[in-house]
């Protein structure tokens, strides 16, 4: 509960981000606009694996108990006060500050949070169920983007889009949600006992003095960590972002689908994928974990991009049967004079909707001259706005749904996998670094890479999937070479 | 098998730098004072490349590791990495 609480806090600040830079980070204010990309960039690849570290440090000196509680109520109190800060207009540059901090600080407590459950969880499972057990805590961050998209499409569709976007509207409800929610989680943990392993550890004044040192300076630990990020977490953590947020954001940036409808696909196939964590997690205590891992990255290489070709034919314009369309508002035409020239840019927009079930906006920006309209440049066509009918839609819940899949299975087992690779006394801070090196910045790059190679290469529009693809490649050989299938019957050394 | 390890180790010790020049590569064609995307940003090139590499060197020490013979045996308890 109180993971998924942590990752639902996380994901809200992205999902609203744009309604969010235009209350704290407005456009034209260079340092806001710096500000921002702090916000984004330094709370997933710096602070993440710092908060692993410190975190970690201490769940390994004190106990994974309070350290984990420490890291929910930081992240609660965290998302709580990013919803009650003034936007720009009132306070100024101090608004971006504010939220600047407060996003450092959520960075932070995701990095402590997950080593902390994980190990905590598995500490308690019985040996031959390990995996089973700790691929609850996985269903977590999924579950938290589908109670993050949820509870935002819950309020957005509760009002107007004025009275969400408003300094104080709508946007900051899911954020005041999080106090309500992060107090019930604090009870039960607070109810909770230290991990036995741990408590048997400590009994025995046997935990460790400097679990940093232990596990990067030895090398026989140092060794492992390589291992489990270059050969599990970095393939894990591409497939995991690539499934959800890149998926999504295809969805609404390429194939240009309507809010809503972008959402509701998400939140069906995460909805339909989302047991398989626990299927996959209890299938490696059966026949080991490694090859579920790997054979969900392989299968990640090979379809992704039939997988996102397929997004984009279903909705050509040349293969589809549009019946009985027609035109359903008036069309807007605007013109734009081009400086002293004796031109103008016309855009045309027009909504149209079919019998069988699409709707979309038409977007036609032409140059024409000054005097009558012989078209000079040819018109470039966009379509916005797209609503898709049934059986599309229930397609790309399918699309999206084989990816999620993928995701359960790298990320079903792969905390038992953790666990099972390091020692009692320096098992949060060594599993927790490599985990989020693998996610915050291997996964977290998907979007930056992709925009990279999509600007480098603007003729492929599926060229960004060339960065998970290689990583994943990457990962599965590593992992196929050098990691072993073996179950660890003992976690208690 | 062990052998293909060993020899591996080679490949990732070649493929660290050669990831890190590409990136510096990448960063130098990129940055653009005129440009409005994240990729024309500076802050996250020196983000990403101040974040990469040590993972780089993780990645060549691991390559080292792997030529060395080191990953011929996984430990089996925690008594072999203590």
């Amino acid at each position: 509960m109180g993971t998924l609480i942590e990752w639902y806090d996380f994901y809200i600040f992205g999902m609203l981000a744009k309604t969010i830079s235009v209350q704290f980070f407005p456009e034209g204010n260079d340092v806001a606009a710096l500000l921002s990309t702090l916000a984004i960039f330094a709370a997933g690849f710096i602070v993440r694996p710092f908060g692993a570290l410190l975190f970690g440090r201490l769940g390994d000196l004190i106990g994974r108990k309070y350290t984990f509680l420490l890291t929910l109520v930081l992240m609660g109190s965290a998302t709580f006060l990013i919803g009650l800060v003034p936007g720009y207009k009132t306070i100024g540059v101090l608004a971006p500050i504010l939220v600047l901090l407060l996003r450092l600080i959520q960075g932070l407590a995701l990095g402590g949070e997950y080593g902390g459950a994980a190990t905590y969880v598995a500490e308690h499972a019985p040996a031959n169920k390990r995996g089973l057990y700790t691929s609850w805590i996985q269903t977590t961050a999924t579950l938290g983007l589908f109670v993050a998209l949820g509870v935002i499409l819950l309020v957005k569709s509760s009002m107007s889009n004025e009275a969400f976007d408003a300094e104080w509207g709508g946007w900051r409800y899911p954020f005041w949600l999080s106090i309500l929610l992060v107090g019930v989680s604090i009870y039960i943990r607070m109810k909770m006992k230290e991990s036995p392993l741990f408590a048997k550890l400590k009994h025995e004044g046997k935990t460790s003095v400097n679990p940093l040192k232990e596990s990067f300076s030895h090398k026989a630990n140092f060794k492992m960590v390589l291992l489990a990020l270059f050969g599990a977490v970095m393939g894990q953590g591409v497939i995991w972002y690539t499934g959800q947020f890149y998926a999504q954001n295809f969805l609404e940036t390429r194939v240009m689908i309507e809010f809503g409808q972008s959402r509701t696909i998400l939140l069906w196939a995460i909805l339909f994928a989302t047991p398989f964590f626990v299927f996959f997690g209890w299938l490696s205590d059966k026949i080991g974990r490694k090859w579920i891992m790997l054979i969900g990255m392989l299968l990640g290489v090979l379809f992704y991009r039939p997988i996102y070709q397929s997004f984009l034919d279903s909705v050509d314009h040349t293969k589809i049967e549009f019946v009985d369309l027609k035109v359903t508002a008036k069309p807007k035409i605007e013109a734009v004079p081009i400086g002293t020239t004796n031109g103008f840019v016309r855009t045309i927009t027009t909504s149209y909707a079919s019998a069988n079930g699409w709707a979309y906006t038409e977007t036609v920006r032409d140059t024409v001259r000054q005097q009558g309209d012989a078209i000079v440049a040819k018109p470039i066509t966009k379509y916005t706005d797209r609503q898709l009918p049934k059986p599309v839609f229930w397609k790309f819940v399918w699309l999206v749904f084989i990816q999620i899949f993928f995701v359960t299975m790298v990320y079903g087992p792969v905390a038992a996998f953790l666990v099972e690779l390091f020692p009692t006394k320096i098992r949060y801070t060594s599993m927790s670094l490599p985990y989020h090196i693998g996610n915050g910045v291997f996964g977290g790059l998907v979007p930056f890479i992709g925009l990279l190679l999509t600007t480098s290469f603007p003729a492929d529009p599926l060229v960004g999937l060339w960065y998970p693809i290689i990583v994943a490649s990457l990962c599965f050989v590593i992992g196929a070479l050098y990691l072993n299938n073996k179950i660890d019957p003992n976690v208690n050394d | 098998m062990n052998k293909l390890k060993r020899y591996a180790g080679l490949v990732w010790i070649i493929a660290g730098p050669l990831i890190f020049i590409l990136l510096l590569i990448a960063a130098w064609y990129n940055i653009d004072s005129a440009g409005k995307k994240d990729i024309n940003n500076p802050v996250p090139w020196v983000i990403i490349i101040g974040i990469f590499l040590p993972i780089v060197i993780g990645l060549v020490i691991f390559g080292w590791y792997a030529l060395k013979g080191e990953y011929d045996h996984l430990p089996e308890d925690s008594t072999e990495i203590e």
